[in-house]
This record gives structure tokens, C-alpha cells and sequence, in this order.
């Protein structure tokens, strides 16, 4: 059984169809990538998916429940992080973490913890108000608190934005590490092709709330007569065709 | 206990605990809560003593009924404030979308606000109630254990107005935020705090008897004379019933919408 199937998702605002009738599956222990322009729709399903947004129509099954029925038995099991999405600054890191602990329902929570300080080396930070750190530090609280609660399904929206090079890195080994000793499910929005690449076994390209094209980064490569995934992105955003020379 | 009604509990006083870590860090936070009661407190005890000296003891009994309706009209008035201010608190701080993706219910979300509500309330009324006790001898408490259903009714009223403050910032985002202060001044005319009902128009009298904080403060005038008005307090009883199954059925409506819209994601921007 997939972990996330969507079925002929759409979502109208208006006269505007945001996302037109996607559908796509991740396999338990698979990671996804949704890559698209700005205004593709990548935000809006990755809403949908979170059960912050009701879609237009179409269904959204998330670890066997029904997100438009059952969405709280599966969002207890699920977690996201989003540069785009803060966590309230004046509390101490350790205080946020507190705080979705209990929302999360975690168990042990000072060990929990206790384990995500020395994993994702917060330690110093802990005591820090959040709204002093750096972005680096930022997105790495941020993961802490999208791990809290072991999820089984993780979504991800650019999670390296504005990292420098190290810290991206950092945070990429530790999504492959977790992802590797839990078996989780990640669904992962970025414009960072070179961590699509790496991180992702299948990725499905929108266009204008549309799936254009989707398949493995090496399928893909292949499909496109390209070295980079990012030369496919251009590709397919610039409507250059498949059997086109590549330029 | 059920272990669904613990994970309630848990995720209901994760929020709180959210609240509760802003104001151990900050005295001006604190400072802020009671500042505005007791500094009714001053200015409306000062005129009661005043009116007291200069007309003796039928005088004496008003400035009774305005000092006790000014500290019960705070009940209200916080009650309402602290609910509407936790909720924005969550969008200054661009929070809301952690929020609402986790687990935490909607029914969870408004008992973390009404928690945070009644212990905003009592910061800011305790220390005017002493206030009154220690300047103008004025217990509120004199008036018996029925002070204690004069609360309670006064918060009801003021979690349902907040419920509605918060459903039109769902519907309108930030251009609503400005209700959260201002909404039930506007019903002061109406809730009889420092006159009885009867010195309205007629009119003005319906207008009265849907607000359930009038039948409340003819309660109190009622009291402080040695009488306890059981019809009156089944009168706000009634009205606060109402008033909360409305605003809830409000609320739950705005946060549909919400959803279908989008709000939730960008409310606040």
C-alpha cells in the first residue's frame, strides 16, 4: 500500500485552477521531489497534503487515512518544515521544542530532546531565543521540530533555502540518515536541483498546476538528453520540446 | 483516564505552555495585563469616594454599585481581550501554520484559548479587586458565593464575543485585528455596568436583554441591596447558551472557509 496516493487533485480559486487534476503515489521509505517554477502549484498541494487547504476535488490518502475524513489520525504521524513557516521567536529553542512535543504528543519528551540537541548538534542553542538565531540555525530547529515526533511521513519546503553550502550539506546527510533508520516517507518541495537529485527517487515536474512530466532524476536525465536535473527544469519550464536539441 | 481525552489534554496545554513560557520572560508582558484594570480601579474609586463623601449614604451605595460594576465589567472585558490576543499572538509570530498542521483540534485550540483567557482575566482583575479592597474597602466578595456564577457568566460572554472577533479575523485577516480591542466597548450602553436596564429607551431595553452581562449587573445591583435575582442569572444564563452555541457555530463556519480559501496560510500577511 502507498504511504501518499493522490487521486485527480484539483484546487480552483476563482477562475483560477492553482493545481489541475494531479495524481501521484510514494511508496513507504521512497522520497518524492515536487519541483516547478514559482506559481506552479507546489505550495498549494503540499497545503492540500497538510490539511490546511480543502481541495476543489480529488482525494488525498495519507497512511491509509482520508485526509478529507481522518486527517488528524494521520497528521499525528506526519510533520513539515518550511523556512516559509516560523516558529515563535521569543521562546527559547527548547521551549518550541516543548511546545510541539505536546502537540505532537511525544513521549519522553526531555529525552526526545535530549536526542535531536546531539543529533542535530543544538546544544548550545537550546537556551537561545529562536528569533535570534541564524538561518542556519534557524533550519536546523526547524528540522528538530519537524522530527519531534518520529514522523512517518516528512514534507518539505525548500528545506535548504538561504543555507550556505556546509550547512545544506549537513541537513541533506541528516534527511538521508532518518530516512534510512525509520523508513520514512519524505515528500520534498526545493528548487535546489543538485538535492533533488541526491535526495529523491522519483520527481514529479508541474507546470501551471499541471504534472508535465515525472520519473526517476536518472530516467529524467536520460528522457532529456541532459547532464543536470536543473537543464531539465529548463527544459520543461521554457516548453523546449523533448525531441528538441538540446542548446 | 481515556487516553484519547490525556493526548487531548496534552496537546491543549502544549499551546497554553506556549503562552505561559512568553510571559515568564517578559515583566512588561505581566505589567500589561493588570495595568488597564487597575487603573479603572483608580479613577472610578476616586469618583465613588468623592460622590460618597459629598452625599452621604444612598450615594455611598452607588459608588458601591460602580465600583463593582467597573471590576465585573473587566471580567468581561479581559476575558474577551485575553482569548482574541492569544489567538493573534500565533499569527504576529507567523506560527499559525505549524499550528494547524499539527494535531491540535480546533475544540483543542479554543480550550487553549480560553485557558489562557481565564488566567489572563484573573492577572488582571486580582490585582484590581485588592486595589479595591485595600483604597475603598470595597469587597467584592461581600456580595457572597454568587460572585461566583456573576464571573462565570461575565467570561462566557466574553469567550463567545472573542469567538467571533476570531472567526472575522479568519474571514478578513489582519483588517479584523483591531476588534479584538474595541468590539465590546461597544456594547457597554447595553450591559446596564454603572445604571439599571430601566433608565434606557425601550428600545434600548430589547438591546439590553439579549446581552447577557445586563441581567448579570441588575444581579449585582441586586446583591449589593442583600438580594440574590435567581430570575436574572437564569436570564444570562439563557443568553450566554445562546451566545456560545451561535459564536461556535460562527467559528466553525469561518474555519471551513478558511480552508477552502486558503486563509490559513496566508492570514496575517
Amino acid at each position: 500500500m502507498n504511504t501518499i496516493s493522490v487521486v485527480h487533485l484539483s484546487k480552483r480559486y476563482g477562475d483560477t485552477l492553482a493545481v489541475d487534476d494531479i495524481g501521484f503515489e510514494v511508496s513507504r521509505g521512497r522520497t518524492l521531489g515536487l519541483l516547478g517554477g514559482n506559481g506552479a502549484g507546489k505550495t498549494t498541494t503540499i497545503a492540500m497534503l497538510l490539511g490546511l487547504l480543502i481541495p476543489t476535488s480529488g482525494s488525498i490518502t495519507i497512511l491509509g487515512h482520508d485526509m478529507a475524513k481522518d486527517r488528524f489520525a494521520a497528521l499525528a504521524r506526519m510533520n513539515f518544515s518550511s523556512p516559509y513557516v516560523a516558529l515563535p521567536g521569543r521562546l527559547t529553542v527548547e521551549e518550541n521544542l516543548r511546545v510541539y512535543a505536546h502537540l505532537y504528543g511525544v513521549r519522553g519528551i526531555d529525552r526526545r530532546i535530549g536526542e535531536l540537541a546531539e543529533q542535530l548538534d543544538l546544544g548550545a542553542l537550546l537556551n537561545r531565543a529562536a528569533g535570534e538565531l541564524s538561518a542556519g540555525q534557524k533550519t536546523r530547529v526547524a528540522l528538530a521540530k519537524s522530527l519531534i515526533n518520529r514522523p512517518d511521513v516528512l514534507l518539505l519546503d525548500e528545506p535548504t533555502a538561504s543555507l550556505d553550502p556546509d550547512t545544506g550539506d549537513l541537513v541533506r546527510s541528516w534527511l538521508e540518515r532518518y530516512r534510512a533508520e525509520s523508513g520514512c516517507t519524505i515528500l520534498l518541495a526545493s528548487h535546489n536541483m543538485a538535492e533533488v537529485e541526491r535526495l529523491c527517487d522519483e520527481v514529479v515536474m508541474l507546470k501551471q498546476g499541471r504534472v508535465v512530466d515525472r520519473g526517476a532524476p536518472a530516467d529524467l536525465l536520460e528522457r532529456y538528453g541532459r547532464d543536470d536535473l536543473e537543464q531539465v527544469f529548463l527544459d520543461i519550464a521554457r516548453d523546449r520540446a523533448l525531441t528538441q536539441e538540446a542548446t | 483516564m481515556n487516553a484519547s481525552v490525556m493526548a487531548s489534554g496534552q496537546r491543549v496545554w502544549g499551546l497554553m505552555y506556549r503562552h505561559l513560557a512568553l510571559f515568564r520572560r517578559s515583566w512588561p508582558r505581566l505589567l500589561e495585563l493588570a495595568y488597564w484594570p487597575v487603573l479603572q480601579m483608580c479613577i472610578w474609586g476616586f469618583t465613588s469616594s468623592f460622590l460618597a463623601t459629598r452625599q452621604g449614604s444612598p450615594a455611598a451605595l452607588a459608588g458601591g454599585a460602580l465600583i463593582g460594576g467597573v471590576l465585573l465589567w473587566e471580567v468581561s472585558l479581559r476575558s474577551q481581550m485575553g482569548m482574541s490576543i492569544t489567538f493573534l499572538e500565533e499569527i504576529w509570530s507567523r506560527n499559525l501554520g505549524h499550528v494547524f498542521v499539527s494535531p491540535l483540534r480546533p475544540f483543542e485550540l479554543v480550550a487553549a484559548l480560553i485557558g489562557m483567557s481565564a488566567i489572563r482575566m484573573f492577572a488582571g482583575v486580582i490585582p484590581a479587586a485588592l486595589l479595591a479592597w485595600a483604597l475603598y474597602a470595597f469587597n467584592v466578595f461581600a456580595m457572597g458565593p454568587v460572585i461566583l456564577l456573576f464571573f462565570l457568566n461575565l467570561m462566557v460572554m466574553g469567550w463567545a464575543v472573542a469567538l467571533a472577533v476570531i472567526s472575522l479575523i479568519l474571514r478578513h485577516g489582519a483588517g479584523a485585528e483591531a476588534l479584538a480591542w474595541s468590539v465590546l466597548f461597544g456594547l457597554t450602553p447595553f450591559a446596564a455596568v454603572f445604571y439599571p436596564v430601566s433608565v434606557l429607551p425601550l428600545p434600548l431595553q430589547w438591546v439590553a436583554f439579549i446581552v447577557p452581562a445586563s441581567h448579570v449587573f441588575e444581579g449585582m445591583r441586586a446583591a449589593l441591596g442583600g438580594v440574590i435575582a435567581w430570575d436574572q442569572l437564569a436570564l444570562a444564563v439563557g443568553m450566554n447558551v445562546l451566545w456560545l452555541a451561535g459564536a461556535a457555530w460562527i467559528f466553525r463556519r469561518q474555519f471551513q472557509v478558511a480552508r477552502t480559501r486558503g486563509a490559513l496560510m496566508t492570514i496575517g500577511e
